[in-house]
């Protein structure tokens, strides 16, 4: 008797484990299929990248690649109008981007013009690319509309000829066109945070509008839009697709060396080195978005209060 | 904490299993078409039991993949709807602006699916290079083709050949004399070449043109490259793949390419209401043949064996003489009066004794233009 | 009164000047489409160009792919993002930030610097899944993950869910029940937005699909500017159009939260 009593203290014991345990893993089931997705789709592919980095010339293993990538005047110079690009674009397009933020905020925040504009800017936002580099072929390409339109009004102009699209100068025109919507979608909201309250409160004490902006509009604003700031730099330091389409020979950007040398050609050679230019992007990318994180957190203090 | 640890496990056993997975590949390859004949390993017509054979093994696998044949390129157009109508066989020709590299690479890519190219048409530098990437096959007339052009296996064979040339859109740049008329202001962000001359032959043969104008040779293509980079500062070159949007929308008037292809164009260009002339230095016949092979791993390879014997029957090679272009069979053909003659005597002249680069020459380039080009052309500074 | 006025003015002149220059710059290169589209025989217009876009049988195809692709990962955000959202926001706490820094991963880690590590990834794809381009919706998942999460995590962050999954247990409703039924319906305006951001992100991708081999939209139209300048511009232009529409119409975020401040709009004249 004693013994089956015992045996079935031990028998439920066990039951109240199993359940025990199954009843915590059983939340966990609920993230499997989105971790599932994210560690074939995203982890494992950058493991893939940092891997290969560390693939040689001779297809061994060391630091080959990445040497190479860091040295070679080639990549050197790719990095350097990389970050470039992506720099000025993004002051560019978070002045104009700003300005136009705060004109947008100013409206009526129900009325269509408002919608509108975040619709359009939705979708400017993520339809670089392709698309943009026919809209600024078709501005002013040779037979491009302001060209045609500037040749009839001033003769022979600095328009007609379009070499300069694809310089420098050209692409970060073209990049800005991208970068003021997303500053656009990214700021608004900062902006349309600053609580009236505060104007109201500055008003009241004598402070003129220079003062308003200078002492309290701007340093409230300031984590936002040096955060925007990053975020567009990342973006722009990213972009493949609209320099692809503008410039189908030659490599002057990161990204476009990195199809490059996804190519058969170097990569049979070395296969490490668009993965080094990969890690390349990825590091300076991660500084810029700590970056941006940080002054996350800082805002969203502002925001909870 | 153990939680974490056994999903940590479950994790990364999923993430083995499946690079496991990725590794094994063979399913997916289709099973041959016709019960005896293994079409990837068939090395001649004969091996089909003969051209009706190979026709009935095509018109089973229904399909065709080409990759890389612009329409206006040596006529390429016109032979495919010819080959269409003649067996009844659907062509996907995939994109048609790509560059040699780019077939490799696109075959490399789909490698095992369904999408990949079945035939390559190739530069001399890239087809080097792939050897290893051809089945072996030799057509029906391979003894009427001269030895120069062919690989005893039948891995590659030269199809068609032009010489290299200047085209330009006389409505918008005055007539242009020497390359040297390239660097003046009338020229200012005018003048492209046709692919990157380190994956397309065309590109590089624009440069080693360059190099043999500028005291180089085919030996030596730094002169040609210090030309481009000369080119880029005075505003004049610009990154740009030339197509025929690209001149007629006004892009690129200038154009480094092919005789065949500016001739290809000439027509057409016409009605567009643009003056297309084609200009050849004096005394520079800088020849270039591309190379025909077929993909081992084509998925329909049936086929791709019955587009070589099209391509190498007079039919065929006739509409490439019809684009302008040369090809190997010129001394069969006409030896055998199947040539069409007119379009044989209308081919452009040339002056100064015809040069091609031999294997060596493409690769020595090849490497330089590696080292090169990115840098000094490519760039931006 | 007349200072408020004056300065009403001042401030709108300036606000009117940003927006049309803005305004320039981003809606004359559309123009410009427009315009190079319909060009015709010199000095006159014709629809030559989009009357041609139903005759190329791959852009038909490639649009009609990557609308495709856009409702498959409309439906994984709203059937495999949200509910992970809200389980982990209910459940487990403790891994949100996991959750919040892997869904920012996508910014850190671009599209291209994924295509390089993800070839191997997909050719194990094509053999479980076939060839089509739909197979894109996975990776194009990641890429939404940015944009959808933060949309709905303000959405979810901005109710009481605790409360509501509280009370909604204490009245007998089943998890699915309170989570379909219940926390969905308060969410879905950010639901709404960060499906229809996906949409344009889709619709607008070139980088995977063009390294990959896939042909989607951007690919082809991309192509076809090589063959047809004209017609491709026609069908960018089209395309964005057609983008902008739907986000114009489909109701997002800004209804709700525009509709908290209503009572500011009587502050907003002392704004001025």
């Amino acid at each position: 008797m004693q013994t089956l009593q015992n045996k079935s203290k031990v028998i439920s014991l066990k039951k109240f484990e199993t359940n025990n345990l199954f009843k915590k893993i059983f939340p966990y089931l609920g993230v499997v299929p989105f971790a599932l997705l994210a560690i074939i789709f995203l982890i494992w592919p950058t493991l893939v990248v940092v891997y290969g980095s560390f693939q040689n010339l001779e297809g061994g293993y060391g630091f080959g690649s990445l040497i190479e990538v860091a040295t070679n005047e080639k990549y050197l110079n790719g990095f350097k109008v990389s970050i470039q690009l992506a720099s000025y674009s993004a002051i560019a397009g978070s002045i104009l981007g700003g300005l136009f933020s705060w004109a947008i905020a100013r409206g009526n925040r129900e009325g269509y013009f408002r919608r509108l504009v975040l619709a359009a800017s939705g979708v400017f936002a993520q339809f670089g690319g392709v698309m943009l580099t026919f809209a600024f072929l078709a501005t002013f390409g040779f037979n491009g509309m302001l060209t045609i339109l500037a040749n009839s009004f001033f003769g022979e102009n600095i328009l007609t000829d379009a070499s300069w699209l694809y310089s420098l100068l050209g692409l970060v025109v073209v990049y800005t066109f991208f970068q003021i919507p997303l500053m656009l979608i990214v700021f608004l909201p900062a902006i349309e945070n600053l609580k009236p309250e505060w104007r109201e409160a500055s008003e009241s004490l004598g402070g003129s509008n220079i003062n308003y902006w200078f002492r309290i509009g701007a340093p409230i604003l300031a984590p936002s839009f040096i955060g925007a700031l990053l975020l567009l730099f990342a973006n722009a330091f990213s972009a493949y697709a609209t320099a692809a389409a503008l410039i189908s020979q030659g490599a002057p950007i990161v990204p476009l060396q990195i199809s490059f040398a996804i190519s058969g050609e170097v990569s049979r050679t070395n296969p490490g080195i668009s993965k080094a230019l990969a890690v390349g992007m990825i590091l300076i990318i991660v500084l810029v978005m700590f970056g941006y994180f940080k002054l996350q957190s800082k805002v969203s203090k502002w925001v909870k209060s | 904490m153990k939680l974490k640890k056994s999903l940590f496990v479950l994790v990364t056993a999923s993430a083995l299993v499946l690079s496991a997975c990725s590794s094994s590949s063979d399913s997916g390859s289709a099973e041959p078409a016709s019960g005896e004949v293994d079409a990837k390993t068939a090395t001649s017509a004969a091996d089909f039991g003969g051209l009706e054979g190979l026709e009935e093994a095509c018109k089973a696998e229904g399909k065709l993949n080409v990759i890389a044949l612009p329409p206006d390129w040596a006529n390429y157009g016109k032979i495919i709807d010819g080959f269409v109508a003649k067996y009844g066989i659907a062509i996907d020709s995939q994109i048609p602006d790509g560059s040699s590299q780019d077939e490799i690479d696109a075959a490399n890519n789909t490698k095992g699916t369904d999408r990949a190219p079945d035939v390559f048409d190739l530069g001399q530098a890239v087809a080097m290079k792939n050897t290893a990437m051809f089945a072996p096959y030799k057509v029906a007339t391979w003894d009427g083709i001269d030895p120069a052009f062919k690989d005893a296996n039948g891995l590659w064979t030269m199809d068609y050949g032009g010489y290299m040339s200047i085209g330009y859109d006389a409505n918008k740049v005055p007539a242009i004399t020497s390359l040297a008329d390239l660097l003046k202001a009338d020229y200012k962000g005018k003048v492209a070449l046709n692919g990157d001359p380190t994956a397309a032959a065309a590109g590089m043969n624009g440069v080693l043109m360059a190099s043999i104008v500028n005291g180089g040779s085919v030996d030596d293509v730094s002169k040609g490259i210090d030309y481009f980079k000369s080119l880029k500062d005075a505003g004049s070159f610009i990154p740009v793949d030339p197509t025929p949007a690209t001149i007629e929308s006004g892009q690129t008037p200038v154009v480094f390419d092919w005789d065949y292809l500016h001739a290809g164009q000439v027509a057409g260009l016409k009605d567009k209401g643009i003056d297309w002339k084609i200009f050849i230095p004096e005394g520079v016949a800088l020849g270039g043949y591309y190379f025909q092979a077929i993909n081992v791993d084509a998925p329909n390879p049936a086929c791709a064996r019955l587009w070589q014997e099209y391509l190498y029957s007079p039919e065929g090679s006739n509409e490439w003489l019809r684009g302008g272009a040369r090809p190997v069979l010129a001394d069969l053909m006409v030896k055998d009066g199947t040539i069409d003659k007119a379009a044989f005597d209308s081919l452009p002249p040339v002056s100064g004794t015809p040069v091609v680069a031999s294997v060596a020459q493409t690769e020595a380039a090849n490497k330089v233009l590696v080292e090169r080009w990115a840098a000094e052309v490519g760039a931006i500074e | 009164m007349g200072q408020i006025m004056s300065k009403l003015s001042k401030t709108d002149v300036w606000r009117w000047i940003i927006i049309s220059f803005v305004g320039a710059y981003l809606l004359i290169p559309i123009f410009a489409m427009l315009e190079f589209s319909t060009r015709g025989a010199p000095g006159e217009r014709s629809a030559e160009a989009w009357v041609a876009i139903p005759t190329f049988p791959k852009l038909l195809s490639s649009i009609f792919s990557s609308l495709q692709l856009a409702v498959v990962v409309i439906f994984a955000v709203v059937f495999i993002l949200v509910p992970t959202m809200i389980w982990i926001h209910l459940r487990l706490p403790h891994l949100r930030r996991i959750m919040e820094l892997i869904c920012l991963l996508p910014l850190t880690i671009p599209a291209i610097v994924i295509v390089v590590g993800i070839a191997p990834t997909y050719r194990a794809i094509y053999q479980i899944f076939g060839s089509s381009p739909l197979t894109l919706s996975f990776v194009y998942f990641i890429l939404v993950l940015p944009y959808s999460y933060r949309s709905i995590s303000a959405s979810l962050f901005s109710i009481d869910t605790h409360t509501l999954s509280e009370a909604s247990r204490s009245l007998g409703a089943s998890t699915i029940r309170m989570i379909s039924g219940i926390i969905v319906p308060n969410i879905k305006v950010g639901i709404m937005s960060g499906a229809v951001i996906s949409i344009a992100l889709v619709l607008g991708e070139f980088t995977i699909s063009n390294l990959l081999n896939f042909e989607t939209m951007q690919v082809v139209i991309n192509l076809l500017g090589k063959r047809d300048a004209a017609t491709s511009v026609a069908v960018s232009l089209a395309a964005l159009v057609f983008a902008f529409i739907l986000l114009a119409i489909l109701p997002t975020s800004n209804r709700s939260r525009s509709s908290k401040l209503k009572s500011n709009k009587k502050t907003e004249v002392m704004y001025k």
